[in-house]
């Protein structure tokens, strides 16, 4: 049998832009082979700047994600503030760290702007929470390697909502049109400081 | 209630053990954690201690980032260098820091090496070395400089030069051949570069710059990055797609209704 990585078949990135960070997926969910589902969320919302992608089992990132946002929730309740998401990406970090002997098996990408001084943030960790902070883009998914590839050669710095966005959309759909287990569409959220712009996008479907 | 808010109790939780170790004799194979291939060093100088590490993180073969920090902070006058998989030097340091804090708070005295040391060595011997942790530790306290070196399985040693990591043959072996006791900051910075170095052109599993963090009992000077070792080349051409490029199937816009904006600076919290 297959790793649980390669169960269900994904591909996440996040990326900074100027004033304004990027987060997309692929949409399908498999079982192995077999596609199951042609329009599957892998990115969620968790307040109005700040979203989370998982790349591994897709029903480890259901479960991790409804936990984080019952965590989240109580977190806003009691602090009455949005959550920073450095804060939010130590929450994720220290809920799979908890599971360090016994993991879930998701990586997750964070990406948002910060609710007070606006600044873009993006992170990422390994599936027992190790975090990584970067100032470019973070990828993980089945064609990870693909995807530091196209990354490394597209992103370049300061680039503005509508560049960011093309920038990140073509390095996720030529990332995922050279894995068998991702792709078969992709979604886009272009996050800025008084608005998200959701697209999704027309994309190979095989 | 085993739910995910963990805020009550710390500690491990191992409610998917069971079901991994199911998944397991499916014949699952499984994912690694991430280990970082590192070089780190350290040596005791004239006016105290120098710490040293390379920047690269690794998944397998893959670069997963070429610029970590693995020189973590336990007290004012203790830090402390990680390798091996990467979360557990994290959360490894950052727990112990956290518990010297606590004791700084309730004895009043500074913070000294030794104490660290033993708290690393109890907690990870406690995990029989599953937590993957090689660490080098230094500091400056009340009796002197100290250098510390931490294996996973929690034997310690106490030496004037240490090396540890997938480098540390490479970073040894400038240390035996130039390390001399009470050398001056310069020559010492120079010669933890030069070990580093050893690590990043010598061994895979180590790369991109070294930092380095003095501590002497004046106060500590992390310095990140000491030396650029690899510089990124310019990139020539220009790979910008136009805008429109991208075929969208539909498009939606969530506006923000900002009632009122309101900037307020708050004093960061001491953590």
């Amino acid at each position: 049998m297959a790793n649980p990585f390669e169960y269900n078949g994904s591909a996440v990135v996040g990326m900074i832009g100027s004033g304004c960070v990027a987060i997309a997926a692929d949409r399908r969910l498999g079982i192995q082979g077999q596609t199951i589902a042609t329009t599957f969320d892998k990115i969620y919302p968790m307040n109005e700047s700040l979203y989370i992608g998982f790349y591994g089992l897709a029903t480890d990132a259901l479960t991790v994600s409804s936990r984080l946002k019952y965590q989240l929730n109580l977190y806003q309740l009691r602090e009455n503030r949005q959550i920073k998401p450095k804060a939010f990406m130590h929450m994720t970090s220290n809920l799979l760290y908890s599971k360090r002997f016994g993991y879930y098996f998701v990586e997750p990408v964070i990406a948002g702007l910060d609710p007070v001084t606006k600044d873009p943030y993006i992170a990422t960790m390994d599936l027992i929470g190790c975090p990584m902070e970067t100032k470019d883009f973070v990828v993980v998914g089945t064609c990870s390697e693909q995807l530091y590839g196209m990354c490394e050669s597209l992103w370049k710095p300061d680039l503005e909502p509508e560049d960011l966005f093309e920038t990140i959309s073509q390095a996720l759909m030529n990332a995922v049109d050279r894995d068998a287990l991702s792709g078969w569409g992709a979604i886009v959220h272009v996050i800025e400081k008084d608005k998200v712009t959701t697209r999704t996008l027309k994309a190979r479907m095989d | 209630m085993a739910d995910g808010t963990a805020r009550v109790k710390g500690g491990f939780s191992f409610e998917l053990c069971k079901r991994n170790e199911m998944l397991k004799k499916a014949g699952m194979k499984f994912p690694q954690p991430k280990k970082t291939g590192t070089t780190i060093a350290g040596i005791v100088f004239k006016d105290g201690v120098i710490l040293g590490a390379d920047t690269r993180a690794t998944e397998g073969t893959v670069i997963a980032d070429k610029n970590c920090a693995k020189i973590h902070y336990i007290s004012k006058n203790i830090y402390c260098c990680g390798a091996g998989t990467a979360a557990d030097t994290e959360y490894t340091t950052e727990t112990i820091s956290s518990d010297i804090e606590l004791h700084r708070l309730s004895t009043g005295r500074k913070p000294r090496v030794a104490t660290a040391c033993r708290l690393l060595k109890q907690y990870l011997y406690r995990y029989q070395g599953h937590i993957g942790a090689y660490l080098v530790l230094g500091g400056v306290d009340t009796t002197g400089p100290h250098l510390f070196t931490v294996h996973a399985h929690g034997s310690t040693d106490k030496l004037p030069y240490v090396t540890m990591g997938s480098g540390s043959l490479a970073a040894m072996a400038v240390f035996e051949s130039h390390y001399t006791p009470n050398m001056g900051v310069e020559e010492g910075k120079k010669l933890v570069r030069d070990a580093i170095a050893g690590g990043i052109f010598n061994d895979l599993g180590s790369g991109s710059n070294v930092d380095l963090c003095v501590i002497t009992a004046d106060g500590v000077d992390y310095i990140r990055p000491y030396d650029v070792a690899n510089v990124k080349g310019e990139r020539v051409g220009d790979y910008t797609y136009k805008r429109g490029t991208t075929a969208v199937l539909d498009t939606t816009v969530r506006h923000f209704e900002i009632v009122s904006e309101r900037v307020q600076s708050t004093e960061s919290m001491e953590t």
